[in-house]
Parts: C-alpha cells; sequence; structure tokens
C-alpha cells in the first residue's frame, strides 16, 4: 500500500502562548515554538502502522518553504520513508483550494492507494483533505479515528460522531481520509533519530515541476484571505483571584462550598 | 444578492438546533434574506421535517431518497450539485457531518469555502467578511471570502443565536426527481455506540476536570486525589484522552460527554469550544491555568493564573482539613 500523508509546520500551542503582534494584524511570530500539526503526527504514525501491516512506503509531503523541511526531518525519523517539499514562490497566499489544487498536481505525479491529512491545523479550516478528494474524485472520510485494511481494495473506517460514538463505514482505495487525534500513540522520536536522517537530501518540487498553473494558486488566486487578527472579548470575562496561592485555594474552597460542592 | 440555502441536519424526524441558527447566520449576510431549507433524507422522517421546517421557513427543498435514510455525505453532495443553482451561498453546521461533505462541496459548485465561522459582519461588495477562530480559541481572525460565484460557509453550532420570527407558512418544494441515480466510494456499516466507562462523569455535582496541563500520566493521581477529597469525579478535555491518559468516558466535549456539574474545576484546559460544548446548565465554572491568555478565562466564572500541579494538592490538603475538623 502505497500512502501519502500531507503535513504542515505550525506553531505548536502546547508550547506557545499566541498573542497579537504590536501591530495588532497578525499573531507574535518572533521566538514561537513551531512543530508538525498535531493530528497529521497521528496520521503519520497510523500511515507507518498500516504500512507496517499490508507492506509499502510512506512519503510525506508538505507545501511550504525552507523551515519546513524540519517537520519532514522528524517524521523521517518517525519511519516514513520519503519526505518531499513543495515551494515555489507562486504557491504563497495560497488558500485552502490553493493548497488542494498544488497537492492534487503532486498526487497525479504518483501512484498512492491512500492518502492521509490531519483532520484541522491549528490555524486552518478542516479543509484540504476534503477538497483535495473532490479534486481527484476519490471518496473521503473526515475525523477518521480507525483503520482496518480489508484486502487490497477497500478499507473499514470509524469516524468520530458525536457524544463518542463511532461511525463506522467501508470505503474504497484510493481515498482520502482526515485522521483524528488519539486514533494511535505516535511513536517517540529522539534527538538520535533526527540526527539519522539529517542529511538525508529532501526532493523540492516547484510549479513547472508539478505543472500547476502560477494563476490557479497564490494570493491572486485566493478566494478566501485572512485581513487581520484579533483577541475577542467573550462574555464578561472570570473574576481573577489575585491573591497568594494559599489565599486562592481557601477561596476556591470557599466557593466550592458555597455553591453546593462540598456535601 | 446571491440566494441562501441552509443545509438541514436532523434526526428522528425533527429539525437540529442549528437549522434554527442558520436562519439568524444568514440574516446576517442579507438581513432581506429568507434562506431556503434544503432536507435530505427518507419516508416519515424526512415528512415530519420538512413539515416543521415549514413553520420556519418560508421555502423548503425536500430530497428524498432511499439511501439517505442515514447521511452519506458522498452521495448528499452529489444531490447537492445537481439541485443548487449556480452562485449559491449554502450554510452548513460545523459538526461531524457538515465537516465530512462541506469542502468537497465547495469544489464541486466552484465555490469558496469558509468554515467555523462564529459570526459575520456582513458583505461589502462580493467579499463576505466573517470571524473565524484559532489556535484553539487564543486569537480570531477576520476572514474576507470573495462570494461572487458563490459559498459554502460552515457554521458553529451554538455561535449564532435564533431569532423570534413569526411563522413562515412555507412552501415544500420536492426536488427529488432532480437528482436522478447516485453511488459513492463510502458505504455506511454501522453505529458503534460508546462504551459506559468506570465512572459516569455525569451522575456528579462537582467535577475536576483536567487538561493537557496535567502534563503526564502519573500526575493524574493529583485530580483523583483532590476528586476524592470532594466526593467529585475526574473528567477530562481531549489531549487526555488522544495521550491515553484517562478512559473516553472521562472526555467532556461534543465528542465525548455532556455534563450538568454544580461545580466545574477546570484544571489545566486552554478551553476550546468543542470542550465547552460538553458543560451544559451553567455550572459555576473555576478556571485555574498557567496560561493567563487561556480562553477559558473568557468564559469561567473565577479565574486563577497558577500551576496546577502546586495548586491542586494544596487545595487537596485543605479540603482534608475542613473534612477533617467537620468530622470532630
Amino acid at each position: 500500500m502505497e500512502i501519502l500523508v500531507c503535513a504542515r509546520r505550525v506553531p505548536d500551542t502546547s508550547e506557545n502562548e499566541i498573542e497579537l503582534n504590536s501591530a495588532g494584524n497578525d499573531i507574535e511570530r518572533d521566538e514561537l515554538v513551531y512543530s508538525i500539526n498535531e493530528p497529521d503526527n497521528y496520521a503519520v504514525e497510523e500511515a507507518l502502522q498500516i504500512a507496517g501491516k499490508a507492506g509499502g512506503q510512506v512519503t510525506v509531503v508538505t507545501v511550504g518553504g525552507e523551515d519546513d523541511e524540519e517537520i519532514l526531518r522528524r517524521e523521517m525519523a518517525m519511519g516514513a520513508n520519503q519526505g518531499v517539499l513543495i515551494s515555489d514562490d507562486a504557491f504563497q497566499g495560497s488558500d485552502g483550494k490553493g493548497i488542494a489544487t498544488i497537492l492534487k498536481a503532486f498526487v497525479q505525479k504518483g501512484k498512492y492507494d491512500l492518502i492521509l491529512t490531519g483532520v484541522q491545523a491549528e490555524d486552518g479550516g478542516a479543509q484540504v483533505g476534503g477538497m483535495l478528494a473532490a479534486m481527484l474524485d476519490y471518496p473521503f472520510a473526515a475525523l477518521v479515528n480507525s483503520i482496518e485494511v480489508l484486502d487490497g481494495k477497500k478499507l473499514k473506517i470509524g469516524r468520530e460522531i458525536a457524544g463518542g460514538n463511532r461511525e463506522m463505514n467501508e470505503i474504497d482505495l484510493p481515498c482520502v481520509l482526515s485522521i483524528q487525534t488519539g486514533i494511535n500513540e505516535p511513536r517517540y522520536v529522539g534527538m538520535r533519530g533526527i540526527r539519522a536522517v539529517a542529511s538525508v537530501p529532501i526532493p523540492t518540487h516547484g510549479a513547472s515541476d508539478l505543472g500547476v498553473d502560477p494563476r490557479a494558486v497564490g494570493e491572486s488566486a485566493a478566494k478566501v484571505k485572512r485581513v487581520d487578527y484579533f483577541v475577542p472579548t467573550l462574555g464578561k470575562g472570570a473574576e481573577m483571584l489575585r491573591g497568594s496561592r494559599e489565599e486562592n485555594v481557601d477561596k476556591v474552597l470557599e466557593l466550592v462550598a458555597a455553591k453546593g460542592g462540598l456535601k | 444578492m446571491a440566494r441562501i440555502f441552509a443545509y438541514i441536519a436532523h434526526k428522528g424526524g425533527a429539525p437540529d438546533d442549528t437549522a434554527a441558527e442558520l436562519i439568524a447566520a444568514a440574516k446576517k449576510i442579507d438581513p432581506s434574506a429568507s434562506p431556503t431549507a434544503i432536507a435530505l433524507g427518507w419516508g416519515a422522517e424526512l415528512d415530519a421535517v420538512c413539515a416543521t421546517l415549514r413553520a420556519s421557513h418560508t421555502e423548503v427543498w425536500k430530497i428524498a431518497h432511499e439511501t439517505f435514510a442515514y447521511p452519506n455525505a458522498e452521495l448528499i453532495r452529489k444531490a447537492l450539485v445537481k439541485v443548487l443553482p449556480a452562485g449559491a451561498i449554502v450554510l452548513v453546521p460545523h459538526e461531524h457531518f457538515g465537516i465530512d461533505l462541506a469542502p468537497g462541496l465547495s469544489i464541486k459548485l466552484n465555490a469558496a469555502f469558509v468554515s467555523d465561522v462564529v459570526a459575520i459582519e456582513g458583505v461589502e461588495g462580493s467579499g463576505l467578511k466573517v470571524v473565524r477562530q484559532e489556535f484553539g480559541g487564543q486569537v480570531s481572525a477576520h476572514v474576507r471570502c470573495d462570494v461572487l460565484l458563490g459559498a459554502v460557509v460552515t457554521v458553529r453550532p451554538g455561535a449564532f443565536k435564533p431569532l423570534e420570527s413569526a411563522a413562515a407558512n412555507g412552501t415544500v418544494v420536492d426536488k427529488s426527481a432532480d437528482v436522478g441515480a447516485l453511488a459513492a466510494g463510502r458505504r455506511y456499516l454501522e453505529t458503534v455506540i460508546a462504551e459506559a466507562g468506570d465512572v459516569d462523569i455525569t451522575k456528579f455535582n462537582v467535577l475536576v476536570s483536567i487538561g493537557r496541563g496535567i502534563q503526564e500520566k502519573d500526575n493524574v493521581a493529583i485530580a483523583q486525589e483532590l476528586a476524592d477529597a470532594l466526593g467529585a469525579a475526574v473528567s477530562c478535555s481531549r489531549p487526555v484522552v488522544d495521550a491515553k491518559w484517562l478512559e473516553k468516558s472521562r472526555q467532556v466535549g461534543s465528542s465525548g460527554k455532556t455534563v450538568k456539574p454544580k461545580v466545574y474545576l477546570a484544571c489545566g484546559i486552554s478551553g476550546s469550544f468543542q470542550h465547552l460544548a460538553g458543560i451544559k446548565g451553567s455550572p459555576f465554572l473555576i478556571a485555574i491555568n498557567k496560561n493567563a491568555k487561556a480562553p477559558i478565562f473568557q468564559v469561567a466564572d473565577v479565574g486563577i493564573v497558577d500551576d496546577i500541579l502546586e495548586f491542586l494538592p494544596e487545595l487537596t490538603n485543605k479540603v482534608r482539613e475542613l473534612r477533617s475538623v467537620a468530622a470532630k
């Protein structure tokens, strides 16, 4: 089974407090810690497990710039056979459809049985996987939290639906699946593993390599554009306790008791 | 102005709460709009849905097909592409079905796509200006979407307040014949109901709920000790279940349990909307988080910026002291 995983490098919300920059038009990007988008990492682990059982290669692809090679190497250290960077000035400012258009061109240059994405990026719209599938006329399923290979032609998959329930489906290959977190336990990647792939060459493809019309992607083609960032004020906000820890503990206890929580 | 359609999610013969919310969202795009409801399904359930929708929508498009007895996003997409006019703005609830359907639908309609919209600021020319949240709700973004050739917009459930409106006494238009034969590469098999788990968190008045801030599995005991002292249960947000530190049955949120406690202690929980969607009945919400910018502080009643790994053990000791004094 030849598997392609589409991944992205994003600011890591477990490592950063995301704040506005001083101009108020973007998030503060200085000193941000970036990592692979979390659901994408689960997608790579799932691909590795499927390839481990059914055979085949796992390729991880990202659309971005030189800095994004870092996540490709990380996923290669996990066990992915190949990392591919898709990069071109013409791709800057692409919206979700633009990214899907670029990935479609890449997919059509290879031969993949299964394409995985993470369900959503931290700053994304849960959109590229479903768009890519529609462009390729492949079946698609979102929020996938279990995969079982039935034979070379189809999979049995679970989708996360409301209330912790799981919707089971059969899906024909080739297909595109968007992977939900928690589907597996992604393996640990140590420094040694990263060093082992540090000098593996990463092929880079641009618009002409892929035969992508630059007018169909990038900022000029984007119908959807982020105008600015802001911090919303939702509701009245919490009453913040600013005492010492001991005072705060006493206050919390008093409140819990007052609200009937100490019976 | 483009014609606005609302995709109606329904279950057991009744439209979902989002049906009324999408009317409110449509009015934010165009105050004079009366969105056309599109209900796809089968049999008596679909008839009941359409009958209900007539009261709130001036026009209801009914699309009956045997295969829609259980909604399959690929088949429904194909049906929608056949019936929707060019340039339509289609509103879809941003839940598990909408996430499955909407991106591909936008491609097939050659329409713009914007997802998980929490507010709509209006239209300037062909630009629809909306608000989305990013980075787990830590920041919001204004997004401009060119709707000249139509758009598919997914709308966050609960974000738009239903409007009081007069009875519409609308008409039901049967579009089933326009759909034709349908086939899909994905077939529904069955729904596996969530396992009950060891503790029923929905039965407790107080929940000590932990998130990513608990940091590692061994630290779950810190929360359990507090819960034991309080007579509460430990619940959690999604990352704790993803990391396999607690069972799925302990998860509060749209993909977990819906709880209605009196007091909810959110410990190291950032407060994503998916998590908050599982907290009902307006409990007294106390949030403890190291990150002063965590969105949970916007919705909590009381907030403390502190490390839960240090705060919770002190709180546990105080509860125990109080209990032992009371026992004497």
